[in-house]
């Protein structure tokens, strides 16, 4: 990966389906994909509901973005992190996070990974740019 | 790094979580309705107190004023928006929103 290529960084912390800023934020991140970027997204606080598995929006009459998220890795957004402290501190465990791509060559599942806050904390740190949503 | 908080700490965890993620040297910005979190005396002053053991804090002098907010944890630097827009300039920015 060249020099110059942009780390781009994406946070989420609001809740799906309460407000357009998760479907925004991943429609962004599909936009910013396109360009040569190096793009990680970090789901912290009610963001990790965003990535929970078995959502189902047809009751509420909007198409939902589980499916989206089923593709990152097609978009190659690989890297894909929840706060583990987010999480547990919402009764989620890592087997509760939805796929979000599978692995090519033996075509496992894909789901995020789950990190600590000082992890985090490092790898926002070396970010030319955090979009928060 | 420059972490924004925009969100009173009586209403939300954004503080709390911004407090959780900066490194050592990392300064926070209050700003909107964040600024109530720089009351001195509060429920939360605490926890802005255990933040600047590692943090510079910054308030926005516009919205300090606009709340009437005038006793402040001791060690709260006051800005105004041109040290809000050096402070932008100097570091990588996160909105904790």
């Amino acid at each position: 990966m060249a020099e110059d290529v942009k780390k781009i960084m994406f946070t989420v912390r609001k809740p799906p389906h309460g407000s357009i800023y998760v479907y925004e934020g991943l429609e962004v991140k599909l936009i910013m994909a396109a360009y040569d970027a190096d793009i990680s997204v970090v789901f912290i606080d009610d963001g990790v509901f965003a990535v929970k598995k078995g959502q189902d929006t047809k009751a509420l009459g909007i198409k939902g973005f589980a499916a989206t998220y089923g593709v990152l890795v097609d978009y190659e957004i690989t890297k894909v992190y929840v706060d583990r402290q987010s999480m547990e501190s919402r009764g989620m465990s890592e087997e509760d996070l939805l796929v979000i791509g599978e692995d090519e060559d033996t075509e496992e599942p894909i789901t995020p990974q789950v990190v600590d806050s000082d992890e985090i904390a490092a790898m926002m740190a070396e970010q030319h740019n955090i979009l928060a949503f | 790094m420059l972490h924004t908080v925009n969100k009173s700490p009586f209403q939300n965890t954004s503080l709390e979580s911004c407090i959780r993620f900066t490194l050592p040297g990392d300064i926070i910005l209050l700003l909107e309705d964040g600024v109530f979190a720089a009351q001195v005396g509060t429920s939360k002053s605490d926890l802005l107190e255990s933040a600047m053991k590692k943090n510079e804090v910054y308030a926005l002098e516009a919205d300090l004023k606009a709340r009437a907010l005038t006793n402040l944890v001791p060690g709260v630097k006051i800005t105004d928006y041109a040290g809000f827009v050096d402070l932008v300039e100097k570091h990588s920015t996160h909105a904790w929103l």
